[in-house]
């Protein structure tokens, strides 16, 4: 066993701290939450050279990483900096099926995700499914003229700046089967997709998108007809990963403000961390912390392996419980300045308890830890 | 001992909910109920209603035109107009300040500002917080210095919750600075329009301008505007802070916010069915049910003790943070009820007022409640000074 990086990931975790601790200021962040894609182009090209995306792919797909360990290095930074740009949902999330299940021609898409010019996004979730992943009502019906697609699908974040979406839709199959699920690979223009966007709490943005009579050929179409399950369960359970080192790096800024401020703010003649009820919360939060790091390392270790699914609901169930915790004594203990917009602490913290809602709350996997435990 | 309630509260509660059902327009409590802001004409709008019927100055004997309830009564209003999503009675004016003045301030003082609280001509914010002076609040450093008949005042306050909306403010300011912190503290009452006064809006973490800055600058206030006598400011606030407590442990929002919960959970799904019959989340809402029936008795209990004449200290302080922590814990549980939708950021500010919320659990503002009800925990005597006041009585002069 070992648990050191190895040279290239500590090459990339360093290289890519330096850059964002220079280029990603709180400044930039809220230039980001006024622009309407909710996005930095800039910013977004310049982790493509820095070889953020490349990290996320594996050799056989055009990247040079592709491994848990990857990802959690890649995430874990942006967690720190508090990064809203959608590198999980391009890359991880919607780029990581187009690798997995793409022909040849839809694998060029690949590339260009990887070079920093094609933001895809994945449209899975509906308003009903709450985070059942076979939770599918969108139809898929192929006849002489095409495939068309029906229905809604909710929280799709960075629909507006994709230039795809991968949409997810019954072909066969009743609710919660997962057999019968395709996924198709639909262009953001194609007549019938309409977008309804909105900010998000955590910043950046997502879209209510609905299918209203959408026509794609049949090369549209990502794998083989009704098998998108696995292909959806494994993206899921890397974006899981991803999320979490994201949340895990939010946490230790949030932590790191938390133990600075407390050592210069100043109330009755001393600073707020001479208070033994607030160095004992802090202490807690530390031993929390390295909670959190070790449920993400048991994530990532077993993303490859037989018991993935359990490892990652086990990891992701006490990720939410701690989130919660550290986001909010973090405010707790700053008091009235954690409160305001414009303090970074609040954005932290906003990210924390936000990632709890992404790829399955606590509660859900939780009760999926049970369900798979008793398998 | 009896937990039912007598004839008389039986037929005041009847008279509550017709009342409200009523005169509470329909549109506004809409907006209560689903977490939108209101403006301000909609709060001095409810406010003119409660008052028509004498019902805006619950706490303030008959004299000075209050309706002198008792404790229950009280009780049985803020459970009534929380279920019915009335708006909140802006508390700054009316239970915040009034007292104080009917007191320690000159009969003149009462003349001239009470009626006016009570009419809506007057809209009070609360200037005691500094960016130094939070939970230290005795080192406040805004100076008042005297100046023939007027005091000049220079300083700054803090997070002044709806300063925007108000033509006056109550300020605690320094007038001595030779002595131990609270012996040089004046409380002085501010008009807005005075030049000097600025402004400047605080946007909270969920996107409200709910609070300002309010900047001092060579403020000219008529000394006739002093509460009280010179430097005894510090006790007028300890007594400000202290008395208004009947509502400390907020049990009508904690039902309501919990009546929203129950209606999310039995609305939302999980795996095709109502999230309500899920028995993870269902013994989430009964834990906080369960807290919430014993806090709502110690409310009553400890109320009706103060009301026999003995002030609730301690106590006051255990039912802000038990109230504070079990409102929290709903608001915990209603994002948790909406799954993916607690994403969207419901800002008006953001949005524009009429957008349609995306969700179809029109639920977009738990969130913005679950981020701006962080605050519960810090204002108002934040919970960690609260427990500290608990723990110095209870072991205080032992160790
Ligand atoms: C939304 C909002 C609205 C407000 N509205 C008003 C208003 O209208 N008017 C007004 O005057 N003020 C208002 N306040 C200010 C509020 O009263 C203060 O925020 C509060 O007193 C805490 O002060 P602080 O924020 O400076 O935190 P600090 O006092 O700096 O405290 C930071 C943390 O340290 C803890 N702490 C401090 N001292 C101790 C100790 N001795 N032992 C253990 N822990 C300690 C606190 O509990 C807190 O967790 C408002 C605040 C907020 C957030």
């Amino acid at each position: 066993m070992n648990f050191d990086l190895s040279d290239e990931r500590q090459m990339l975790s360093d290289t890519l701290r330096r850059f964002l601790a220079d280029k990603y200021s709180s400044t930039l962040r809220n230039e980001v939450l006024s622009d309407p894609a909710g996005l930095s182009r800039e910013i977004w090209s310049q982790l493509a050279e820095l070889g953020v995306i490349g990290a996320l792919f594996d050799e056989a797909q055009g990247g040079f990483g592709g491994a848990g360990g990857d990802i959690a290095v890649v995430f874990e930074e942006l967690g720190r900096a508090g990064v809203v740009e959608p590198v999980l949902d391009t890359a991880v999330l919607a780029g990581g099926i187009i690798a997995d299940l793409g022909n040849a021609d839809q694998q060029a898409l690949v590339e260009q995700i990887i070079a920093g010019e094609l933001h895809v996004a994945l449209a899975h979730g509906e308003p009903e499914a709450r985070y059942d992943l076979p939770y599918v009502t969108c139809r898929a019906a192929e006849d002489a003229e095409g495939i068309r697609l029906e229905g809604r699908k909710a929280v799709v974040v960075n629909a507006e700046a994709s230039e795809y979406l991968i949409v997810s839709a019954r072909e066969a199959g009743g609710l919660r089967d997962w057999e019968g699920i395709s996924l198709f690979l639909v262009p953001r223009d194609t007549a019938g997709l309409v977008l309804q966007g909105y900010a998000l709490a955590s910043r950046g943005r997502a879209a209510e998108v609905v299918l209203d009579g959408v026509t794609l050929t049949p090369e549209m179409r990502l794998g083989t007809a009704g098998q998108g399950g696995d292909a959806l369960t494994k993206a899921m359970a890397r974006s899981a990963v991803a999320q979490m080192a994201e949340t895990l790096g939010a946490m230790h800024t949030a932590c790191e403000m938390t133990q600075d401020y407390l050592m210069t703010r100043r109330q009755f003649g001393k600073p707020l961390g001479s208070f033994q009820a607030l160095q004992h919360r802090v202490a807690e939060m530390l031993i929390e912390m390295e909670q959190a790091r070790s449920a993400t390392i048991n994530a990532l270790g077993h993303l490859d392996g037989p018991d993935r699914d359990r490892q990652i609901s086990a990891a992701k169930a006490l990720m939410g419980q701690i989130g919660k915790r550290i986001a909010e004594e973090s405010i707790q203990m700053h008091g009235g300045i954690a409160m305001t917009q414009e303090y970074d602490l609040a954005h932290f913290a906003k990210r924390i308890i936000m990632g709890d809602h992404r790829f399955g709350d606590s509660d859900y996997h939780l009760e999926r830890f049970i369900d798979l435990s008793a398998a | 001992m009896d937990l039912s309630y007598t004839e008389q509260e039986l037929a005041f509660r009847e008279d509550v909910r017709d009342f409200l059902a009523e005169h509470l327009d329909p549109q506004v409590s809409q907006k209560v109920r689903t977490g939108r802001e209101l403006t301000k004409a909609e709060m001095e709008g409810w406010h003119a209603t409660l008052h028509a019927r004498g019902w805006l100055a619950q706490n303030w004997p008959k004299s000075h035109g209050g309706a002198e309830w008792t404790a229950v009564q009280r009780f049985i209003y803020e459970e009534e107009a929380a279920r019915a999503s009335a708006p909140r009675i802006v508390p700054f004016g009316l239970s915040m300040l009034a007292p104080v003045l009917m007191e320690f301030g000159s009969k003149e003082q009462q003349d001239r500002w009470l009626p006016r609280i009570l009419s809506g001509e007057d809209w009070w914010c609360q200037g005691y917080s500094e960016p130094g002076a939070g939970s230290d609040l005795a080192s406040l450093k805004t100076r008042a210095v005297r100046d023939g008949d007027h005091y000049v005042v220079n300083g700054q306050k803090t997070w002044t919750t709806l300063g925007q909306f108000a033509n006056m403010i109550f300020c605690l300011v320094r007038t001595d600075t030779e002595c131990k912190p609270q012996e040089g503290i004046s409380f002085l009452l501010i008009d807005m329009d005075t030049p000097g006064v600025e402004v400047r809006p605080i946007v909270l973490l969920d996107g409200t301008p709910e609070v300002n800055e309010v900047w001092l600058t060579d403020v000219r206030v008529p000394v006739e505007n002093l509460v009280g006598e010179e430097n005894k400011g510090w006790t007028y606030a300890k007594y400000l802070l202290t008395h208004e407590r009947t509502n400390i442990a907020g049990v009508g929002f904690c039902q309501a916010g919990l009546d929203a919960l129950k209606r999310l959970a039995r609305t939302a799904n999980h795996n095709g069915r109502p999230l309500s019959e899920n028995p993870l989340f269902a013994a989430r809402i009964a834990q906080v049910e369960i807290e919430l029936m014993a806090l709502a008795t110690s409310n009553l209990r400890i109320l009706a003790a103060a009301g026999a004449g003995r002030a609730p200290g301690v106590e006051a302080s255990m039912l802000k943070v038990k109230g504070t922590d079990i409102r929290q814990a709903i608001n915990d549980l209603a994002r948790r009820a909406v799954g993916p939708y607690a994403m969207p950021f419901a800002s008006e500010d953001v949005e524009g007022s009429n957008a349609p919320l995306p969700d179809p659990l029109n639920a977009g503002a738990v969130t913005k409640a679950y981020l701006n009800n962080r605050k519960i925990s810090i204002f108002g005597g934040a919970n960690e000074v609260q427990k500290n006041i608990i723990a110095k009585t209870a072991l205080g002069g032992r160790g």
